[in-house]
């Protein structure tokens, strides 16, 4: 197998060259001690199989930051038969100098300039020959979006790896000397790119001055973000219902008739454990899919760098950025894609902190939770501003949760970013990215939400000779056992055992609480009016609305960060929260008399 | 007359005198065109005492105030 390893500046469309070299194949894979997904496919070139790995996007191969950290470990420990680099040809004067840092490793390399549409509208003229002449190197000049001047990078590419048969390391002399390159560099630019000295106003100018307007950004920003937030989830949300409307179909008619004559307790396995968890992981594929192929529209197009730009202000004293705004934002419909889209911050201590901030984002399946209890408990205009009180406590325990841990997740990366040029994904591009999120997704995600859906399913169902979680169930034991922990809450048993079931999904707190209370779910409403007074069911509702949203967003907090000391801190820390702003709501509430 | 680039009102522009900014970030606004000897310019400023857009040849960037002190530039009138 020979393996080629891609290289270049972020934005320079090196992903969208990948996706166009290596089709759908890509898987990530797996490298040891590299915390970041890399992609990777294995293709057919020119006679032989290929590897190909996506390496991050780095703006110099001796920078400090995670991902020039990533490609330099990469390099020194992983053989290769060549690199292809690929830079911005609009960009050329300044980032040829990544390309004489690369060229310091002795390793067979190819040169591949993309954006040649946008260096044309530039008027930045290079003359190919010299440059690789002077580079002594094959140059090929080519749009990876549009595919002109494809086939002769590919052409390169080949010719690099049937004249390096063998692979081998990074000479890493080459990477600890710098520093003569800016002679070099100015010489070779002198004498092969021409740029010219005034830019026409070209239309990012003229949407910057309205999109980054002193004023006018903010607003319009919010707007653009609720407008994001409307289409990711009026398209996504009926297509996951779509696909829970026939799940069930499955289940009840194929399903249930196969089992009839297996044992009473292999059915419930099979039904409301497995299948019920295969379930959960597939309704989230649709929302992914939505979720990202926007997303890809606004991060390619560089407002997601914009975001940054505007709010910076106010999320730097959180310890945050614009970005993460955006993405707690976009955690109010879903955490789990939200959390996925944390992907866009390089920056691991800034991933992290945002990481632990989204799921307190009050997320539509919790609002199912919430519109039920205010509904039953409520008066109509009581019923609202409590609904107005739980978004705020979202909130509040978010930008608390910044506050405390912003000393432990402090991003020691400078937020020096490029606002690149406006620019639109093609339509494959989009599909490319929502299948890839959703292949990620499967892949890294699935196996932990099965099995724990399986677990609490057990926790639930067993000893099978009782009824589901009666009290004489593990599941109710458990309650009796936590009961000395949720009673200074008015928090009771059977409530108790509802929240055990949250912890799968919200959406099913309700039909648990059916369950449970032995009630249709028309009549549940009435039966809940009855056992509890308003206090207990605020309480409730405030415990539901911080503790762990669901298990999808555990499994993807895991899947994230590969590091399960963060995912149990990213559990751990919202569970006492939850109890403590319980407890201190539900004590001084009695303690007034209420 | 020589001034920190956080100085630069939007539209001025400047020459990059020194850069003052220690190894990490120095390296950075290397790879981003932030050498001695480029010209500069502030395109717009954020409110609240937010980042700067600035231009280098074709490239735009934001940085914040705090960084951009340690660009020493000669203003160009």
């Amino acid at each position: 197998m020979k393996r080629i390893a891609l290289l270049g500046m972020p934005n320079t469309g090196k992903s969208t060259f990948f996706n166009r070299l290596t089709g759908a194949g890509a898987r990530v894979g797996n490298w040891p001690g590299i915390t970041v997904d890399l992609l990777a496919a294995k293709i057919l070139l020119g006679g032989n199989m290929v590897e190909v790995v996506d390496l991050p996007g780095i703006y110099n191969l001796h920078g400090f930051s995670d991902d020039e950290q990533v490609v330099r470990h990469f390099l020194e420990s992983q053989v290769v038969n060549g690199l292809v680099v690929i830079l911005n040809a609009a960009q050329l004067d300044r980032q040829l100098a990544l390309l004489l840092q690369l060229k310091a490793l002795k390793l067979p390399m190819t040169l591949v300039l993309n954006m040649s549409d946008e260096a044309k509208q530039l008027g930045v003229k290079i003359d190919l020959a010299e440059l690789a002449r002077n580079l002594d190197m094959a140059v090929t000049l080519i749009s990876a979006k549009y595919g002109q001047g494809f086939e002769s990078a590919r052409h390169a590419i080949e010719q690099i790896v049937q004249h390096n048969p063998a692979a081998r390391l990074a000479d890493t002399e080459g990477l600890s000397q710098d520093d003569r390159i800016e002679v070099e560099l100015d010489r070779i630019v002198s004498g092969s790119v021409s740029t010219p000295i005034t830019l026409s106003p070209g239309i990012t100018r003229r949407l910057d001055r309205v999109l980054l307007h002193p004023w006018l950004g903010l607003p319009l920003f919010f707007i653009t973000v609720f407008l994001l937030f409307q289409l990711v989830y009026g398209i996504g949300t009926p297509l996951q219902d779509g696909m829970n409307w026939g799940l069930e179909h499955i289940k009840t008619g194929l399903l249930q008739p196969a089992l009839v004559h297996a044992p009473l307790p292999l059915q419930s396995f099979i039904q409301d454990g497995l299948f019920d968890g295969i379930g959960t992981v597939l309704s989230f594929l649709p929302i992914i899919v939505v979720f990202f192929m926007f997303m890809a529209i606004i991060e390619d197009s560089g407002y997601l760098a914009r975001a940054a730009y505007l709010m910076d202000a106010v999320m730097a004293r959180l310890g945050l950025d614009g970005r993460s705004f955006v993405m707690q934002l976009m955690g109010f419909g879903c955490n789990v894609p939200a959390l996925m889209g944390t992907r866009v911050m390089r920056s691991r201590a800034l991933r992290l902190l945002t990481m632990l901030v989204i799921p307190f984002s009050l997320c539509s399946a919790r609002l199912q939770v919430f519109l039920f209890f205010t509904t039953a408990i409520f008066a109509p205009r009581a019923a609202a501003m409590v609904m107005f009180s739980l978004y705020l406590m979202s909130f509040l325990m978010a930008f608390l949760t910044a506050l405390v841990w912003r000393g432990k997740y402090r991003s020691v990366e400078p937020l020096l970013l490029e606002l690149p040029p406006y620019r639109f994904p093609t339509f494959k591009q989009l599909i490319a990215q929502g299948w890839q999120q959703s292949q990620h997704f499967l892949k890294g995600a699935s196996g932990y939400i099965v099995g724990g859906v399986i677990v609490v399913w057990a926790l639930t169902h067993y000893p099978f000779n009782v009824p589901p979680a009666s009290p004489a169930t593990l599941a109710g034991q458990l309650a009796d056992f936590m009961a000395p922990l949720f009673q200074p809450l008015g928090i009771d048993r059977l409530l108790s055992v509802a929240l055990l079931f949250g912890f799968i999904a919200k959406e099913i707190v309700i039909g648990a609480l059916a369950v449970i209370y032995g009630a249709g779910q028309s009549n549940l409403a009435g039966i809940i009016a009855g056992k509890l007074d308003w206090v207990q069911a605020y309480s409730f509702m405030l415990f539901t609305l911080i503790y762990t949203p669901c298990l999808s967003t555990v499994a993807v907090l895991k899947q994230e960060s590969k590091s399960w000391w963060f995912t149990v801190l990213a559990v751990a820390w919202p569970l006492g929260l939850a109890w403590l702003v319980s407890f201190i709501f539900y004590q001084s509430a009695r303690a007034l008399g209420w | 007359m020589h001034t920190s680039l956080d100085h630069l009102f939007p539209n001025q522009s400047g020459t990059i005198e020194t850069i003052d900014a220690g190894p990490e970030l120095g390296r950075r606004m290397a790879a981003l065109g932030l050498r001695p000897g480029r010209r500069i310019e502030v395109v717009r400023t954020a409110p609240l005492k937010g980042p700067m857009q600035i231009r280098i040849g074709h490239t735009e960037l934001m940085i914040r105030r705090i960084d951009a002190a340690k660009i020493c530039v000669n203003l160009v009138a």
